[in-house]
């Protein structure tokens, strides 16, 4: 099976180098023949599970609770600016 | 382009106003706070942060959906849709892809057109992005003018949190729209059933009502060739035609950050592209699925308030009102409520529905402030003459003449206008309400005399 | 040499202060001294934290509180959020970011009176099952530092192993708690899914992340999970069904327990394992348990080989979409930063979930996980546990995960299938190998069977020696 490797790392938002672009492929690949093999195992008339849980309508009351301060929000970040988060110019397409 | 017809869907976001985010407890009431004072590690996306959805958030969705006559997933589910963004915290917005809360609804337009409903599904809103520079940022906030010229030249955007994780219910239209007239009918229509609801403030102006046309184009040769896309197609539609350039349609475009019905228009001509977007769906592992039983939806369905449709045409035939006036009353639920209750207390004092109909339409009162015992008050006494004794009434017209020599030498030379300054001067000698047409006639005849 | 004690004895010892709590966590914090330049598990120690959080204990000590960790020295795995203390999941994204709250197990933990020692090296993200993926070098085996201590929690496992702490915790997606458990020789109880929150635990596959305890010995794992296991408003995914006394009923005789095993389990395993397993087979036996081939039973169960399949799938695509928010804005580090295992998973699970392959993997393993849930449905009914090797293998040379794009699933052949159903299992010492390296059991339960699983592996333990054996540091 062929990834193409450049349209995916752009999906993922990954910058790749050309040397890693081809070492990937090739291990990406190694995965994927291991993976393939489940299409030895018959699904057919077999539901999906996303979930183990068994647990259903899991929801919380519309009640506020206090927020972060603005200093605790902002203390991880490299860039802020009056009580913004900073991050280089995105431009409108 | 002269190959192709538009066919135009929308996507409209509606922002709840529930008092909470969608899946974590910071106030959603975030309109002009200090930014990035209503976050927690949930709506910032710190490591480790799980969502917990708004029960109240997601029976409003349901209330949405069955007021645009959708059919409910009893088991329903959110999904991740995965895309990057600076304003999307967790690289994905936890939203709801092949089970949404309602689907195959309409709305019927006043032509008799039924636009469809394809989907109405609950979502969160993003973090706000400020692009430096902008004027009202320049203007509005106490900048340090050289910092600003730092961050300026440094070309940034700027990110508040605050709304990130704010409920949103996105309804989306199949392309029935052929015309920029039904769309601004269906929005505002739309709005005033969120409104009804009250579970949305719908202000396109603060954005808690956001709308995005999706514009295809269809070949001429394939008219009558129906534009149905299923749910598949709707997520997967720009990967689809990024990769399989062949087919054509649907290409579409989102056309973001329109605020106001003035521009709906415009966006109709909006330039057509691509996007490669491919957003990859999966269920969202850290939410159990959502399960609804049959009673449960018909409560939520009870709880749908009479709306703007059904009370117009109540209203026209209970009322007797015209189409008009049964319009512009049930435009907004409080002033229909007004009404309503205005016309049951005006019964005891025979005013007719129209009377009150005419008054609340001319006289606009704030129905915040003006009880409507006042307003049938009001009217009461406007059409009732109190009697006054003859006598009087000319004594006090000969007094007030005699004060205003000059308005009185004013109208004999044609000055017709001030006659009503000088009935008003009258009048104000009474506390009473008297007939301000006996008081002209009287003057009249007093200065003619 | 207090810092050997489980919390059981350690417990003891305080309340008839024979030490106290801040003797043991010195203790502890010179034992690391002594023996962490060898095995490297710590990213952060704490000691001032520690220091402190120790005296306050001993406050309480001698006001006669009784919280049931109240001063015993703990090591936390880096990936769970610790306020005011850097929380870098052991990767170069994460390097320098201080939590602005504590997970919940962390928050239960310091409830519980804890002392936290510091937090233990693991693989980046969890993605491995080596710590040699970890940006902060790779943690050494205390039973021979030529080798690896397993992962991801290799380094609570190494340090609860070398004495360094009385207790760990850890967190597994797929043999993250019990491989690293059985290749450092020590007990290992990875809970149901549900039964413990993973709030503020950074996320490597949500779907079946658990945190657990990391022992010496049984009953200390019984002793943690009770602060731990229990319904927690900020996961939906936790379970609201009630916790239970899981020391209770450890001693409980297991004589006419019924516990499967498979063929399945035991094929092309290392000689030594089969061999630590047969006998292991036969302990229970002894205690009056049948052992029964759940093919005799009727039983068919898909081969382990497959979960390698449905759990890769799963696993890549939930960690291309979990590791989507590190983009250095709010927190740590660029996407740059990720490390080759970070970026080979993510660009596999986005490969898999992208338009028109999504059915042919993502939903593909989500049908087969629904066979292995099935079947281990219908394996509970008939039996009360299951047993088999924790890992085809004692512990490998240093080196053996590099450029081994699957070392980690391969390594966690035989804890998939539990894990993709969200099953609880407990890794107990049962044996050595030839060249001294500690060899692992595993006990699986039906969902919520802990106390079950927990009897077990306690009844195995108090009938063998091998957790009594310690590393010649």
């Amino acid at each position: 099976m062929k990834i193409n490797i450049k349209h995916v790392a752009k999906l993922a938002n990954l910058t790749l180098t050309k040397e890693e672009e081809k070492r990937f492929e090739k291990q990406l690949e190694v995965t994927l023949d291991t993976i393939n093999k489940l299409n030895e195992v018959n699904t057919d008339n077999t539901e999906i599970t996303s979930q183990v849980t068994g647990l259903e309508n899991v929801m919380d009351d519309d009640i506020p609770q206090p927020s972060l301060s603005q200093k605790k929000a902002l203390a991880n970040a490299k860039n802020t600016y009056n009580g913004l988060f900073v991050v280089k110019a995105i431009l409108e397409e | 382009m002269k190959n192709y017809t538009p066919i135009i869907g929308l996507e409209v976001h509606v922002e709840l106003k529930t008092a909470s985010k969608m899946f974590c407890r910071c106030s959603a009431n975030y309109f002009g706070r200090e930014p990035n004072t209503h976050t927690c590690p949930v709506c910032l996306g710190f490591p480790g942060a799980l969502p917990v959805a708004n029960a109240k958030a997601i029976e409003w969705c349901i209330m949405i959906a069955l007021s645009l006559n959708c059919e409910i997933n009893l088991l329903s589910k959110f999904d991740r849709k995965n895309y990057f963004y600076p304003d999307l915290p967790k690289g994905y917005q936890i939203s709801q892809y092949d089970l949404p809360f309602g689907k195959n609804g309409s709305m019927e337009l006043k032509n008799g057109k039924k636009i469809r409903i394809r989907r109405v599904h609950m979502e969160e809103d993003t973090a706000k992005l400020t692009h430096i520079g902008h004027p009202k940022l320049v203007s509005g906030s106490n900048v340090d003018k050289k910092m600003l010229n730092q961050v300026q030249h440094d070309n940034v955007s700027l990110i508040d949190f605050n709304r990130s994780g704010v409920p949103l219910v996105e309804i989306v239209t199949e392309p029935d729209f052929e015309s920029a007239s039904e769309v601004k009918e269906y929005l505002q229509k739309l709005q005033q059933i969120v409104r009804y609801l009250d579970v949305s403030n719908a202000d396109m102006e603060k954005g808690d009502m956001r709308l995005e046309p999706n514009i295809s184009l269809r070949p001429v040769s394939l008219r009558g060739v129906s534009p149905k896309e299923t749910d598949e197609a709707i997520s997967k539609r720009s990967p689809r035609s990024a990769r399989d350039d062949s087919a054509l349609p649907p290409y579409k475009v989102e056309v973001k950050n329109i605020n106001s019905f003035r521009f709906v228009e415009k966006a109709i001509d909006f330039e057509i592209k691509r996007q490669a977007n491919d957003y990859r769906y999966f269920p969202e592992p850290d939410i159990p699925p959502i399960h609804f039983t049959k009673d449960q939806i018909s409560s939520l369905e009870s709880q749908v308030p009479e709306l703007p449709d059904a009370r117009f045409s109540r209203f026209l035939r209970e009322f007797s009102l015209t189409e008009y006036d049964s319009k512009i009353l049930t435009r907004e639920k409080n002033v229909a409520n007004y009404f309503e209750e205005a016309v049951s207390i005006g019964k005891e004092h025979n005013i007719s529905p129209k009377q009150i109909a005419n008054w609340i339409i001319n006289k606009k009162p704030n129905v915040n402030d003006v009880l409507p015992a006042s307003l049938v008050k009001q009217i009461v006494s406007s059409t009732q003459v109190t009697s006054i004794d003859e006598a009087d009434l000319e004594k006090v017209i000969l007094q007030v003449l005699s004060e205003n020599q000059k308005a009185v030498d004013d109208f004999k030379n044609g000055k017709e206008n001030v006659i009503m300054f000088l009935v008003g001067q009258v009048m104000r000698q009474f506390k009473t309400k008297i007939n301000a047409n006996s008081v002209k006639e009287l003057i009249l005849k007093s200065i003619g005399d | 040499m207090i810092y050997k004690l489980t919390i059981k004895k350690a417990k003891e010892w305080l309340a008839n202060k024979e030490f106290s709590s801040a003797e043991l966590t010195k203790a502890c914090l010179d034992r690391i001294k002594e023996t962490d330049e060898t095995l490297r598990a710590f990213v952060t120690i704490t000691e001032a934290h520690a220091l402190e959080d120790a005296r306050r204990a001993d406050e309480l000590i001698a006001n006669g509180d009784d919280k049931p960790l109240l001063g015993i020295p703990f090591v936390i795995k880096d990936n769970f959020s610790t306020v005011g203390v850097q929380t870098s999941a052991s990767s170069n994204v994460l390097r320098g970011y201080v939590p602005p709250f504590d997970a919940t197990v962390v928050a239960k933990l310091k409830e519980a009176g804890m002392v936290m020692l510091g937090k233990t090296n693991m693989d980046a993200f969890a993605h491995g099952s080596s710590t040699e993926t970890s940006d902060f070098g790779t943690t050494k085996n205390p039973w021979n530092p030529e080798f690896l201590p397993g992962g991801s929690s290799g380094g609570t496992g190494a340090s609860v192993a070398a004495d360094q702490a009385i207790a760990g915790i850890g967190s597994e997606t797929a043999g993250s708690i019990r491989q690293p458990a059985a290749w450092c020789g020590i007990v290992g109880l990875k809970p149901t899914y549900g039964r413990v929150s993973r709030y503020g635990v950074v996320a490597m596959a949500s779907s079946t992340d658990s945190p657990g305890p990391m022992t010496k010995i049984v009953e200390d794992s019984a002793l943690v999970l009770n602060v731990l296991a229990g319904k927690d408003p900020h996961d939906a995914t936790s379970s609201p069904k009630p916790t239970k006394d899981y020391t209770k009923g450890l001693n409980k005789s297991i004589k006419g327990r019924k516990i499967g095993i498979s063929a399945k389990y035991i094929e092309g395993i290392e000689k030594d394992v089969l061999k630590a397993f047969e006998e292991a087979r036969r302990v229970f036996e002894k205690l009056g348990a049948s052992v029964v081939d759940i093919a005799d039973l009727g039983i068919d169960i898909l081969d382990p080989q497959y979960s390698i399949g449905v759990y890769t799938i799963l696993q890549r695509a939930e960690v291309s979409s979990n590791l989507a928010r590190f983009d250095g804005i709010r927190y740590g580090n660029d996407r740059s930063a990720f490390g080759d295992e970070a970026k080979r998973r993510i660009m596999l699970g986005t490969y898999t979930l992208s338009a028109g392959y999504y059915d042919a993997f993502y939903k593909k393993a989500l049908k087969v996980r629904t066979i292995i849930v099935n079947e281990f449905h219908k394996m509970f009914e008939e039996v009360d546990a299951f047993i088999a090797p924790t890992s085809p293998s004692p512990a490998m040379p240093l080196g053996s995960s590099k450029n081994h794009p699957m070392f980690g699933e391969m390594a966690d052949v035989l804890v998939e299938p539990s894990s993709i159903a969200g099953l609880p299992g407990i890794n107990v010492p049962a044996g050595f190998s030839s060249n001294k390296l500690p060899i692992g059991l595993q006990v699986m339960g039906t969902q919520f069977a802990e106390d079950t699983i927990l009897n077990l592996a306690h009844e195995f333990e108090a009938n063998t020696e091998w957790h009594l054996r310690k590393p010649e540091l």
